[in-house]
């Protein structure tokens, strides 16, 4: 047991969540206390110790499933041929209806039959579990229908039932992922599969290239993160060291001492919150990285004076009205899709035309009070960069900073033009995940000229 | 040792009317078992503090509870000197010296006792209840370390107090901040997220014990579906059980959406998390 929990924490930590030799020490007590053939308690039990973030205990249930999963069903051989699909249709009635009874011991029966004879098995294969799992959900298509119960009440009842169905489907992924990494794990042993299963923490998706699936993630992910840097950012505000020497106040206080100068008097620190100017290419696989940029600007907007935000594609326009405190964010980008001007003629990023009408319409937003961030991946498509007109703009500001979601090999290859605007900004930075992104607008928060930002990793 | 099982720790829970699902009566056991204090932590209004008062119930222990705020300190956590008290005293013995009156001022008779310092002086277990710790700054969390390590607190007038007995604690966050790694690792870690249907049925019918299960089961997953909405303030368990309160007083028998709109005020809290409710979930 003692040699199984130390490889589950060695897989832990090798996904990125931190655990403590104190805390694994205290899993290994716990364990002493629980009945270790009750899988349930054995998991609540490591969890507790060592899980103390919730965001990571998906990572952590796929873990345990690995390696504390109770051993392969005897006789449940896996189907080595592809055939054995003519069952698909029986076994999704039966499932359907342990699911509708809730009668678990026929449901984990079902589901060991549907994986041994739908997933397609091949001992050795190096394929992931995730495959599998595709496959047999794929061929079981039918129990989703069968659990919709159609009825013709009002919205509210069918909502209701949809939720219903939802949760059953999701028992069911659960009983079948299961089921799957089980016979793995006894096919190959638990190290290798779990390195299959290893999924990146929602904080860590390259932004770029997440799946829907991913994506999802770091949805939840993000509201939660932006809301602990704002409440991080006010407290450190809130804190802080005093301002410079007061000379007038020192020299004041001394003459209580007979004019010996024993106590210094400050200043209150004058902390002047940076206006944010986000302008941001919303073209197509730029969107969402432009929206997670403008939720965690919005999340911590009380921390600037002002922030004004500028969607582009192959024409700006200002969105600002359309995001604050008064608005859902969600609800403020679907307005924005729906009422901003953000094409002009072909839908294809144009810089150049954007820099162009920036200078005509908005030009006097850029003050020296300014901070400018720019999301983008700088491809042009060819067309006329204008550098000159961002030069400008981007010397008007306190800062410029450039934003770009790909890899920094790729920069500056085929129509990127990173180099080009690098050069006018006050710096440039690849930000592929939320936690780059959440340090760097920590950092813009707190900039001030004397700090040069860090890097992000 | 409270409990011989986990199985113990719910039975006794839902004796005082807690129902505790396997992940809560799994932690509590081993809270006790390992000595170690619990950090709660969820949304607003899932019975985290609930759970507090529900293991000094069914344990009959006293609670002691320490509310934490921005700005709490060592004064009013942990112990104080009655000042006021001592400079009467010293007015009163006006003429002796210094060295006479000094061991007289510093003793148990001058001191205010707060609820750190009760909960570990105290001559009976208690359950101290540390609420809403999140709130607290970063430096005061680091007072409660030696308190949540050791359970023992060191008053430099009168040495270090060890407890007498380890009581049970229990820290409930909101998780508007991260807290510290070192306050994290001392503690066993319980999320404790919005119930199931089944289990909020449970729940509904425990405190609204006129509900019907019919309805109860109705409120729950009516409630489970405005969760899944993007609301800015997802109803609490605390909502629901207004709300079906609320049915059972208008003496409604069935929830439908005409119903669920006029009383939606009960469950949402923001007028726009209405307007969202009404137009995704209600509108025909």
């Amino acid at each position: 047991m003692i040699d199984t929990l130390a490889s589950f924490v060695s897989e832990l930590r090798a996904v990125g969540i931190p655990v403590s030799t104190a805390e694994a020490i205290d899993a290994a007590a716990a364990l002493q206390h629980v009945d270790v053939g009750k899988e349930a308690s054995v998991r609540e039990a490591l969890a507790a110790t060592m899980i103390k973030v919730p965001r990571y205990r998906r990572a952590f249930d796929t873990a345990f499933d690995v390696f504390f999963g109770v051993g392969a069903v005897e006789g449940a051989e896996w189907e080595t041929s592809a055939a054995g699909t003519e069952n698909a249709g029986e076994l999704a009635e039966g499932i359907a209806a342990a699911l509708h009874n809730d009668d678990i011991a026929a449901l984990r029966r079902l589901v060991g039959d549907a994986v041994s004879q739908l997933a397609g098995f091949q001992p050795g294969r190096p394929v992931g579990g995730r495959y599998y799992l595709y496959r047999v959900l794929q061929r079981l298509e039918g129990v989703e229908e069968l659990l919709e119960d159609p009825t013709d009440d009002d919205r509210l009842a069918r909502a209701i039932a949809a939720d219903d169905v939802a949760a059953l489907m999701e028992r069911l992924r659960m009983e079948l992922r299961r089921e799957i990494v089980r016979r793995l794990v006894a096919d190959r042993g638990p190290d290798p599969v779990a390195r299959t299963l290893r999924e990146a923490l929602a904080e860590d998706i390259d932004l770029m290239h997440a799946t829907r699936d991913e994506l999802d993630r770091i949805e939840s992910a993000i509201a939660p993160l932006a809301q602990k840097l704002a409440t991080r950012l006010a407290q450190r505000k809130r804190r802080g060291g005093h301002g410079r020497l007061d000379l007038r106040r020192t020299i004041r206080a001394s003459l209580a001492h007979g004019g010996a100068l024993v106590a210094p008097q400050f200043r209150a620190p004058r902390r002047t919150k940076p206006e944010i100017v986000l302008l941001c290419d919303v073209s197509g696989s730029m969107a969402t990285f432009a929206r997670f940029t403008m939720q965690f600007t919005y999340a911590v907007a009380s921390q600037f004076s002002r922030v004004r935000t500028f969607a582009f594609v192959d024409e700006i326009d200002d969105v600002t009205r359309f995001f604050g405190p008064d608005h859902g964010f969600a609800a403020g980008l679907a307005r924005m899709t729906r009422e901003a001007r953000l094409v002009g003629r072909d839908g294809h990023s144009d810089y150049g035309v954007v820099w162009q009408r920036f200078v005509e319409r908005h030009a006097d937003v850029v003050t020296p009070q300014t901070t400018l961030i720019v999301t983008g991946d700088a491809r042009n498509n060819y067309r006329d960069t204008r550098t000159d007109l961002f030069a400008d703009v981007a010397n008007r500001a306190r800062a410029a900073f450039w934003l770009n979601p790909e890899a920094r090999r790729f920069w500056d290859t085929g129509d990127s033009v990173m180099a080009l605007y690098a050069r006018e900004c006050t710096a440039v930075f690849e930000v592929r995940t939320l936690r780059q992104l959440e340090r760097f607008v920590e950092q813009v928060a707190l900039w001030t000229q004397k700090a040069p930002l860090r890097s992000l990793n | 040792m409270i409990w011989d099982d986990a199985a113990g720790a719910a039975a006794d829970l839902q004796r005082v009317g807690y129902l505790a699902d396997d992940r809560i009566a799994q932690v509590v056991f081993l809270a006790d078992r390992l000595e170690k204090p619990i950090l709660a932590e969820g949304p607003a209004g899932v019975g985290k503090t609930s759970l507090a008062l529900a293991v000094a119930a069914a344990t009959e222990r006293k609670l002691v509870r320490l509310q934490c705020y921005e700005g709490l300190d060592e004064a009013k956590a942990l112990y104080e000197w009655n000042y006021h008290k001592q400079l009467l005293r010293l007015q009163s013995d006006e003429g002796k010296a210094w060295y006479e009156i000094e061991g007289d001022i510093f003793t148990e008779d001058f001191l205010l006792e707060r609820p750190l310092l009760e909960a570990i002086r105290a001559e009976e277990p208690v359950v101290l209840l540390i609420d809403e710790v999140d709130r607290v700054e970063m430096e005061t969390e680091a007072l409660l370390l030696e308190v949540l390590d050791a359970f023992q607190v060191t008053v430099p007038e009168l040495g270090t107090v060890v407890a007498r007995h380890r009581p049970v604690v229990i820290l409930t966050s909101n998780n508007t901040r991260e807290l510290s790694e070192a306050l994290k690792r001392r503690c066993l870690f319980l999320h404790i997220d919005y119930p199931s249907v089944e289990r909020e049925t449970r729940i509904l019918m425990e405190r609204v014990p006129e509900l019907s299960a019919v309805m109860a089961d109705k409120i729950a997953r009516t409630v489970r579906s405005i969760r899944e909405l993007a609301v800015r303030k997802a109803p609490s368990v605390s909502e629901s059980i207004d709300w079906a309160r609320t049915l059972l007083a208008l003496g409604v028998d069935d929830v439908d959406a005409k119903i669920t709109a006029d009383t939606l005020e009960v469950l949402l809290k923001y007028q726009s998390d209405i307007e969202l409710t009404q137009s995704e979930l209600l509108a025909t």
